[in-house]
């Protein structure tokens, strides 16, 4: 057990990208906590997802051993983060376990969108905030024109900002000093009853689940007999430990530790995290607070290519929820796909991730289907309802009236690309909120209807400021609009996997778009294809996808046989790829790229 | 190569039968040519000498080793294929028919082809190669027209073509000729007027090929850096294809395949041989077969580079560098997508490995693509132009 005034907590934030990752790499190597040959860059990232697109996903934590200029011990407790936007609830929690923040700003980029988010929330957190200014070795850098932003956006004092480069090492030592001298120690009393709060689980395929905790009050050991206060679950502690970052048993943890047990605990569904733990006898009464669990924004539905997958697919789902509690499922029947699950994320990036593992790891074949937010039905029996999924929409004599989800976009652009931005915004019916400057930079708040922007308004704000731009969001609540649900019909067959809800003022430019991109997308065919989308009865748009009209081969004698019957092969493994409606053959790859909007 | 030789992977031959045997074709691949053509994805080679008594020898084996195979079948066909069969020597194509007459026999009524070009040095050959035995040319005429031959990087002009063809029609008893359409820059008039002079010209058939950019040539290569115009867009290539109908069946020559043209009753009995799904016997660099035997049909190929197939029958005794038990599924298969390019169609009875196709073939039916009528299946007269998309939505 440790001396809470020799221990340190805290999470590292920053925008994506600016180096928090690497920055822990360092601590952990200047503490001595991983050998020299053990290491690799980032190396908390250890999900292979994390590893292949560079990016960290799930928030980890280490307990570094730190002895400072003035001859003490301490125990620092480290948090990485994840930077994208779709995992800042990774972050928000995080928080809830820590006293301080490293706030990590790119000096050659500095303060963006994420930046501005996390400060809110570490601030909301109570947190003491360390700003660093890092990868000071790029020519790019420019220290002092960062220190100002901060001040200037954020409202922060930065004379004392620590400027480091990660990659280098350089300013390292400065770091480990300012986060002993400058963060608070935790406060909690030892003698009361215990009380923890849950703050991540994950399954581990060898130890089952594995929960990792901070104790407020108390003191936790292994053998203790536990009590999840929400959930009121009784457990029996296995093994205690804590990360280093691989695990290190200890024999207890008490008040500002940060460790992880496991309890023979199935599922992580089974455990809930911001839920309180203390012991099974003279427990405590009061929980802490809690928070909010993470809420599945973006629905879509995942199908097996090949309908004979299902039970696999059913398998990989359930197996991978075991261990990321982040993402919803629930079997799904579609006229056109057939069995398959609608699965809520938190974002597009979730999305895909968890659809990359599930092809990956599971070696499935899937098509995704138009991604939806989640709508609130007034039905005109005064009763709501959430309607995840457009192709049940009910019928509409029944429904008074549609809200959709709000977000408060934050978006930090340059002044050349202001326009393009604005224009955007506009274009997918934002509403201005607020316009401020800081330097030759705009920050431009925006509150925008959710669906308009969890497709590909990232993408499209990338393009159009070449990535200069950065963008956050917020949920803000719902709002009545004019929404309707768009059919789309190939050859006169309505595709439930392409109907979508969309306002009625941009239902034509919608329906024109998706009906030319299914245009390029379908091969032709030996008849002509009309492809239309419809709201209710009547066609809004409409492509006749011509016929083809000549495609033989020329020359086949007894020696093209051959050629031909392999020619056949491949033929049947991209039939695979498609899937029939009536009597034409759809790619998979359309359901998602018909929805890319151009403009 | 599998140890032990393909002959393990047969049945021992069986003695001679008691009912007739089937009729048996055989395919003999000469892989030489003069010059290279740049639209041309055959097994053919320039090369600057040729062992001519090392081919005819190596030719002459390969029928022992397959008489050893088949038993006795009186062969129906020969086709000299290549490559340029009219730069064999006489000698060659005499020993080879020798050897095969003396392996099988020939039934009455034998037709043998050879492919020709017409440069006059080929056309010099003619009379030797009839009285080789030769008594059907096909003369790969290509183009009426010269600067479609240079474009096409042929040697011979047109005129010489003409003359050649007179000369194949006093000399062979049929003639057939080949003409590439759909060229760059080739108006369906252009076209209609070069179809109408080849039909004049013509003996009772003709194979009219639409032009087909291949990967791994020289046309291929342009194709893909933006470098070969002029090609029909797919407006322009119905328009080409439709006259080509409309000319050949008023001409009495209607298509009885995809791209050959026959008066009935002059029609290639060897090609028929593949597209009715017969028994043929491939000899020469990358010559493949079918044959039926023990019931099974078997695919054979041979080693495609020359110099190494004339190395592996002279060093072990076999130029064959596969074969394969087809599984009654891809003979189906196979018999179908040959089947379907006659005019005349397929037997449905022949395609009963293929299971029950009433859920692929009813739409195509109805959509008047496919015809069944007297138990055959075939393509329409709309559905012939679709003929590989047909097959993908039967068979993929
Ligand atoms: N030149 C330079 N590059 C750096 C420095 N620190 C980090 N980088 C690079 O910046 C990129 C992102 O670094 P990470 O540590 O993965 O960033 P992160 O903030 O953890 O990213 P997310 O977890 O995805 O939000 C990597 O390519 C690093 O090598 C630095 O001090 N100098
Ligand atoms: S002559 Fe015939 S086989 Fe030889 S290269 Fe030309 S097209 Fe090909
Ligand atoms: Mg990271």
């Amino acid at each position: 057990m440790t001396d809470p005034a020799r221990i340190r907590n805290f999470s590292i934030v920053a925008h994506i990208d600016h180096g928090k990752s690497t920055l822990a790499d360092r601590l952990i190597q200047a503490t001595g906590t991983v050998a020299d040959r053990d290491m690799k860059d980032q190396i908390l990232d250890s999900m292979e997802i994390e590893r292949e697109r560079g990016i960290t996903i799930k928030a980890n934590t280490v307990r570094l051993d730190y002895r400072a200029k003035d001859g003490q011990d301490y125990v620092l407790n480290l948090i990485d983060t994840p930077g994208h936007v779709d995992f800042a609830y990774e972050v928000s929690r995080s928080m809830r376990a820590v006293e301080g923040s490293l706030l990590v700003v790119d000096a050659s980029q500095g303060v963006e969108a994420q930046t501005l988010a996390n400060v809110y929330q570490a601030i909301d957190a109570g947190h003491e905030i360390v700003p660093v200014l890092n990868k000071i070795d790029l020519p790019a850098a420019d220290p002092d024109r960062v220190r100002a932003q901060i001040e200037d956006v954020i409202g922060l004092d930065a004379s004392d900002a620590v400027l480091i480069s990660a990659k280098s090492g350089l300013g390292i030592p400065d770091v480990l000093e300012a986060i002993v001298h400058r963060l608070p120690p935790p406060r909690g009393d030892r003698d009361a009853p215990l009380k923890a709060m849950l703050v991540d689980s994950w399954y581990d395929p060898y130890l089952g689940v594995v929960v990792m905790i901070r104790v407020m009050d108390g003191v936790v050991r292994k053998g203790d007999r536990i009590r999840m206060m929400a959930t009121g679950a009784v457990y029996g502690i296995d093994k205690l430990a804590v990360l280093r970052p691989q695990m290190k048993d200890i024999a207890e943890l008490g008040p500002g530790e940060i460790g992880v047990f496991t309890a023979s605990i199935k599922q992580v569904r089974d455990t809930r995290v911001g839920d309180t733990i203390t012991h099974e006898r003279r427990g405590t009464d009061t929980p802490l607070p809690g928070f909010k669990p993470a809420q599945p924004v973006v629905f879509c539905g995942l199908f097996p290519v090949d309908a004979a997958q299902f039970e696999d697919l059913r398998d990989a789902i359930e197996k991978l929820a075991l261990n990321d509690a982040s993402f919803s499922y629930e079997m799904e029947t579609s006229a056109a796909l057939g069995f398959g699950f609608r699965c809520g994320f938190l974002g597009l990036l979730h999305l895909e991730v968890i659809r990359d593992r599930l092809e990956r790891e599971y070696d499935l074949d899937l098509i995704t289907t138009a991604p939806s937010v989640v709508y609130h039905l007034h039905m005109k029996d005064g009763t709501m309802r959430d309607l995840h999924n457009p192709a049940d929409m009910p019928d509409l004599t029944l429904v008074d009236h549609i809200e959709e989800p709000r977000i408060k976009a934050t978006i930090l652009v340059p002044d050349e690309y202001l326009g393009d931005v604005l224009k955007l915004c506009q274009d997918r019916r934002g509403i201005q909120l607020n316009l401020t400057y800081a330097g030759s930079r705009a920050m431009v708040e925006y509150d925008l209807p959710l669906n308009e922007v969890v497709f590909d308004f990232y993408d499209r704000l990338k393009s159009v400021t070449k990535g200069y731009a950065s963008f956050d969001y917020q949920i803000t609540g719902y709002r009545q609009d004019n929404l309707v649900k768009m059919q789309i019909l190939v050859n006169g067959e309505p595709v439930d996997a392409l109907s979508m809800m969309v306002h009625r003022d941009r239902a034509e430019t919608r329906g024109r778009a998706m009906v030319e991109k299914l245009k390029e997308l379908i091969p032709r065919h030996m008849f002509q294809i009309p492809i239309q989308a419809a709201i209710g009865g009547k066609v809004i748009a409409r492509e006749t996808l011509s016929a083809l009209r000549k495609d033989v081969t020329a020359k086949c004698y007894g020696g093209d046989a051959t050629r031909k019957r392999k020619l056949l092969e491949k033929q049947k493994a991209g039939k695979k790829r498609m899937r029939q409606f009536g009597k034409v053959d759809i790619p998979q790859e359309a359901f998602i790229s018909a929805l890319k909007m151009d403009g | 190569m599998r140890a032990g030789g393909p002959s393990a992977y047969l049945p021992p031959m069986i003695p001679d039968p008691a009912p007739p045997a089937e009729p048996l074709a055989l395919y003999v691949h000469w892989p030489f040519c003069a010059a290279k053509c740049p639209y041309c994805d055959f097994n053919s080679h320039v090369a600057p000498r040729v062992d001519h008594e090392g081919w005819r020898r190596a030719l002459v084996a390969e029928i022992a080793r397959m008489r050893a195979e088949t038993g006795p079948r009186p062969l129906s066909s020969v086709f000299f294929g290549g490559g340029t069969p009219s730069l064999m020597e006489p000698e060659t194509v005499e020993a080879v028919l020798e050897a095969a007459r003396a392996a099988w026999g020939f039934r009455n009524d034998v037709e043998i082809t050879m492919e020709a070009n017409p440069a006059s040095a080929d056309a010099g050959r003619f009379r030797a190669y009839a009285a080789a035995g030769v008594g059907r040319l096909s003369l790969g005429v290509q183009a009426l027209d010269d600067r479609a031959l240079r474009a096409l990087g042929r040697l011979h002009g047109a005129d010489e073509a003409r003359a050649a063809l007179r000369l194949a029609r006093e000399v062979f008893g049929r003639v057939s000729l080949d003409l590439i359409y759909a060229r760059q820059d080739q108006t369906p008039e252009a076209w209609a007027a070069e179809l109408a002079e080849a039909l004049r010209l013509a003996d009772g058939h003709l194979s009219l090929y639409a032009l087909t950019i291949e990967d791994g040539t020289a046309f291929g290569a342009r194709w893909r850096a933006g470098r070969l115009r002029g090609l029909p867009d797919e407006d322009r290539a119905v328009a080409l294809w439709e006259v080509t109908q409309r000319l050949t069946e008023a001409a009495g020559l209607p298509a009885y395949e995809i791209s050959n043209h026959a008066r009935p009753g002059e029609e290639s009995r060897h090609n028929l041989t593949y597209w009715r799904g017969g028994d043929w016997v491939g000899i020469g660099p990358g010559a493949h077969g079918r044959l039926t035997l023990g019931g099974r049909r078997w695919a054979t190929e041979a080693v495609r580079a020359p110099g190494a197939w004339l190395a592996a029958v002279a060093g072990r005794g076999s130029g064959e560098a596969a074969r394969e038990a087809l599984p009654p599924r891809e003979a189906a298969e196979e018999r179908l997508m040959m089947g379907l390019r006659l005019a005349e169609g397929v037997e449905e009875a022949a395609l009963g490995p293929l299971g029950d196709l009433e859920a692929r073939l009813g739409p195509l039916e109805a959509e008047g693509l496919l015809v069944r009528e007297g138990g055959r299946l075939r393509a329409t007269e709309r559905g012939r132009p679709l003929l590989d998309a047909l097959l993908r939505a039967i068979l993929a």
